[in-house]
């Protein structure tokens, strides 16, 4: 636990508005001059159903969910359908009170709506007794009420925030210019009217407590957003202008972004069939000289594996997104996981040779899906950039400036008709498009398009020969092989020469190291800090690089510690084993802590786990599993 | 001006120009009917007036896959049931190319069934044209989606129960513009009936008997064969849905009784295609997605001028 900071959690079901609600919320928080972070929590389910959004806002950028919570603003769920209280999934009006509640910190405050929850079901799950031992402020409020008399009951999200703001004594200035540049009309109004009552109502009761809300000003301009935003942009300042997708859930957002932007942008975006499909049509716009993208979560992607291994064999450049979700098979749709990195690294058949990116967040989301581009459509390979759901469902805000890059449209290792006119034919008059030693030195056969006069040449994921024909001759095949292959040296090479995708943190002379990839880097950071605080002399590495490894990177900086620790969202160690797999050392070196129960880490638990590993407790009581080092 | 040169190009075109100019050594058997795809496709490009540098040529996995090694134009082998999703892709990155996809029965009726339906169902302006030999010839005669009730391989040694697919039914409920069925011992057909469909603005789909005189010496390369549009006996509205429903149903009945009807089957010439659709609809761009990369003077949008100010 920080001091000096907000974390603000707002609950209710699905359709309740909980997500907008915090949206607004958090961009409020910015634009009065704090930064933000929202932790996203949601059921599969499009009514009812607990659902949650923590904003935790401070001073300094925040790059993590934090410890619990401070203030809880439960709606409790309107489209809750069973009121016994031995139903299957437990009583769901309430939970959004209820559930998780002992993560509500000391002193914190907990505000309700009584117009929705029952005193007496209130009364059941003894909130007074728990109030009274952490010293919690319970406010209850008529919310629905008040959203009522002035427009409709879905309205007391907004009477939530009214309430927040008197309590937090937080300016309402910010939310009024919201409702104002967000609805029009009679809608406007009647926002506004509770926005205003809920805040007068909240005033009035005068709620002694410590929380403070820190304040700040920002240097630069701010945005606010996801790493699914950040991901569409960084595709889309790449040139991409086709996308082909089937929804699922997480990667629908992506899709989503993009269908949305295509058309004023000058693109085009086709939903089809299935995922076999839609990896095709991705492939097909790039085969006819557009730069173009597709992608899916675990079991859509399982789908994506045959096109895949087409593009990797007729070197047709492709950039596939993949958002995990909790696995195996439809798993947890809404829950994140980092247990598809194995899945994306060796799916299809033969040998693979892909590029793999990581981003740990939304920055590296955008800089890393630009990179996935240029190299996908430079070195003609497909590219994979693997997220997962917390990514994708949190919100941070960062400078504007961060996204004033140019553009850059590139379509990569193509050919002008003048030059397909000097360049190699074989005398059947077709194209050497897959030469066994392209001219330029490289791994590299630069390729013609559709159209173009003299160009012709036939792809196929037959293994083929430089005019593209089907060969089986042993020489031309380790030819092709060893060159398709090798793109994976020069392509880490080309990396290397830029700025690193790894992101290093903490005292270089540090004697502990944490390793950790994707989505939890910042929160290990997070988590680096304090334990540097309490004591311990540690250090991290987020590795985004997953294929082509960065092998000197990695092993430099092992070698500079005595012990790390790896953490991941996942319960085989994947990305460990990768690492193991590529250095071929280090296994007495490496021990591991998992999650696999559906939440990402909190900071305090890589803290908790780190120190049992050294002090080696157990974790069996906690939500974590660790695994220790080879020979351990 | 244009990147793409070939496209458009005003020329005679000589049918001799899509052969190779090394002619590879076909892999299929002597008196195969694929002989018969390969010569009519070639006839009918000079009738379109197409050279082989604006043709692409989409093919799946199977005998028939192997057209484009012969046919000499821009190929992309895909894989097994999977050239429509390929070639559609195609067509929305550069409409002004000729767009042709081929595959077996296995391949566009089996595996590939479902982007056939929905193919079909968006109306792309192209061309498919289906092997259909009532069996999967190169995995050595197995029985396929258009196999006959009762029909005896090594996968199905007691006969197939099942009955084999309409596929010119299905093709005309999922929303093809442009249905034929023809056959290779038919060449003078075969080559109008593609010239056609090549030509046809909208999803043309050609069942092509092609006989497997390797695998299925049972169907005995589809002679006799009547036109249906010659034969007195079937007088009916090619463009007439419900007329054309009941020819197809002949059509694929009478085959497994030993009388193979060819012919056009079904012509609809007033349903925009699919990229006059999402053009009309502003989800299209009006020049070639694909000339754009080219154009050194393409002006490209970028995100923090346009998008940027929904996040501040």
């Amino acid at each position: 636990m920080t001091d000096n900071e907000l974390i603000w959690r707002i609950a209710g079901g699905s359709g309740d508005g909980i997500d907008s609600t915090s949206q607004n919320f958090a961009k409020a928080l910015m634009r009065s001059g704090l930064h933000v972070f929202t932790h996203r929590h949601y059921p599969s389910r499009i009514r009812g159903g607990h659902t949650y959004v923590e904003v935790r806002a401070k001073d300094e950028p925040v790059q993590s969910r934090g410890d619990g919570y401070n203030f809880l603003l439960a709606l409790g769920d309107s489209f809750a359908r069973n009121p016994q209280e031995e139903a299957y999934y437990g009583k769901e009006e309430l939970k959004p009170l209820y559930e998780n509640f002992d993560d509500l910190r000391e002193g914190g405050v907990l505000l309700y709506d009584e117009g929705l929850l029952d005193e007496e079901d209130v009364d059941e799950i003894e909130l007074e007794e728990a109030a009274e031992e952490n010293d919690w402020h319970v406010v209850p409020m008529d919310l629905r009420g008040i959203a009522k008399e002035h427009g409709r009951e879905i309205m007391r999200n907004t009477a939530g925030i009214g309430a927040t703001a008197a309590i937090l004594d937080i300016d309402t200035a910010e939310f009024e210019e919201l409702i104002e540049q967000n609805m029009a009309g009679d809608m406007q109004e009647a926002n506004l009217n509770v926005l205003q009552d809920a805040y007068d109502a909240a005033a009035e009761l005068d709620i002694d407590h410590d929380i403070e809300v820190p304040e700040s000003t920002h240097d630069e301009e701010q945005v606010i957003l996801s790493g699914s935003n950040a991901i569409s942009y960084g595709a889309l300042d790449e040139g991409c202008r086709f996308i082909s997708g089937y929804p699922m859930t997480p990667w629908t957002d992506v899709f989503t972004i993009m269908s949305q932007h295509l058309p004023e942008f000058g693109g085009i975006s086709e939903q089809v069939e299935d995922e076999i499909a839609a990896a095709a049509l991705a492939l097909g716009a790039s085969h006819a000289g557009v730069k173009s993208m597709s992608g899916s979560s675990g079991g859509g992607f399982a789908l994506m594996s045959e096109p895949l291994g087409l593009a990797e064999m007729t070197e047709t450049p492709i950039v596939l997104v993949e958002a995990m979700r909790a696995g195996p098979s439809t798993g947890m749709p809404t829950k994140p996981e980092q247990a598809d990195l194995e899945h994306v690294l060796y799916t299809s058949q033969g040998d693979s040779a892909r590029v793999v990116f990581a981003p740990a967040n939304i920055r590296e989301c955008y800089t890393q899906t630009r990179a996935a581009f240029r190299i996908a459509y430079e070195y003609q390979i497909p590219a994979i950039v693997v997220y997962d759901q917390k990514i994708q469902g949190e919100l941070r805000n960062l400078p504007a400036s961060h996204f004033d890059e140019e553009p850059n449209a590139d379509p990569g290792s193509v050919l002008t008709e003048e030059e397909i006119q000097d360049a190699a034919h074989h005398s059947s008059g077709k194209f050497q498009r897959f030469l066994h030693e392209p001219e330029d030195g490289s791994n590299v056969s630069p390729r013609s398009v559709p159209g173009q006069k003299d160009g012709r040449y036939l792809a196929t994921g037959n293994e083929h020969n430089p005019s593209g024909h089907i060969s089986e001759d042993p020489e031309n095949r380790i030819a092709q092989m060893n060159r398709r292959l090798n793109k994976l040296d020069d392509i880490r090479a080309d990396l290397d020469e830029n700025a690193s995708h790894q992101a290093y943190y903490g005292p270089d002379d540090a004697e502990y190291g944490i390793l950790v990839w994707g989505s939890q880097q910042d929160t290990v950071f997070e988590a680096v800090d304090r334990l540097n605080e309490n004591g311990h002399s540690v250090k991290a590495l987020g590795v985004s690089d997953m294929m082509p490894y960065p092998v000197e990177e990695v092993s430099e900086w092992l070698d500079s510690v005595d012990e790390a620790l790896v953490v991941e969202m996942n319960a085989t160690a994947q990305f460990r084993g990768l690492t193991q797999k590529e250095i071929g050392k280090y296994g007495d070196k490496l021990s591991s802590l998992l999650k696999y129960n559906g939440n990402p880490f909190e900071p305090a638990e890589i803290v908790d786990g780190f120190e049992s590993s050294i002090n080696g407790e157990d974790l069996a009581a906690t939500n974590m599993k660790y695994l220790p080092a080879a020979g351990d | 001006m244009s990147a793409f040169s070939a496209i458009g190009e005003e020329r005679e075109i000589d049918r001799d120009e899509f052969t190779p100019g090394i002619e590879p050594q076909a892999t299929w058997c002597p008196g195969c009917g694929d002989f018969g795809v390969l010569k009519a496709l070639k006839q009918a490009m000079p009738e379109v007036g197409r050279n082989p540098d604006e043709v692409a040529l989409f093919t799946g996995i199977g005998c028939s896959g192997k057209l484009n090694s012969y046919f000499n134009s821009y190929g992309f082998h895909t894989i097994h049931g999977r050239s429509l999703p390929v070639a559609r892709a195609a067509k929305l990155a550069n409409p002004e190319l000729e767009v042709i996809a081929a595959g077996g029965d296995g391949d566009g009726y089996g595996i590939g069934g479902n982007h056939l339906i929905h193919t079909a169902r968006e109306n792309h302006d192209m061309t498919y044209i289906v092997f259909n030999n009532e069996i999967f010839g190169l995995t050595k005669g197995q029985t396929s989606p258009t196999s006959p009730k009762g029909h005896k391989s090594k996968t199905q040694p007691h006969g197939s129960a099942k009955s084999p697919i309409r596929p010119l039914s299905q093709s005309l409920n999922a929303g093809a513009t442009y249905i034929a069925r023809t056959a290779a011992v038919n060449p003078n057909q075969a080559k109008e009936i593609i010239a056609e469909a090549i030509e046809h603005d909208g999803f043309a789909h050609i069942d092509f008997l092609t006989q497997c005189p390797t695998w299925n010496k049972d169907a005995k390369h589809y002679v006799p064969y009547t036109d249906v549009q010659q034969s007195d006996e079937f007088d009916f509205d090619v463009s007439d849905r419900v007329e054309a429903a009941e020819m197809m149903r002949k059509t694929e009945e009478r085959l497994y009784e030993g009388e193979v009807l060819t012919g056009r089957m079904y012509v609809e010439d007033a349903r925009p295609s699919y990229g006059q659709e999402k053009r009309a609809i502003g989800e299209m761009p009006e020049e070639p997605l694909a000339e754009r990369y080219f154009d050194e003077d393409a002006e490209w949008e970028r995100t923090y001028d346009n998008l940027l100010e929904h996040h501040k």
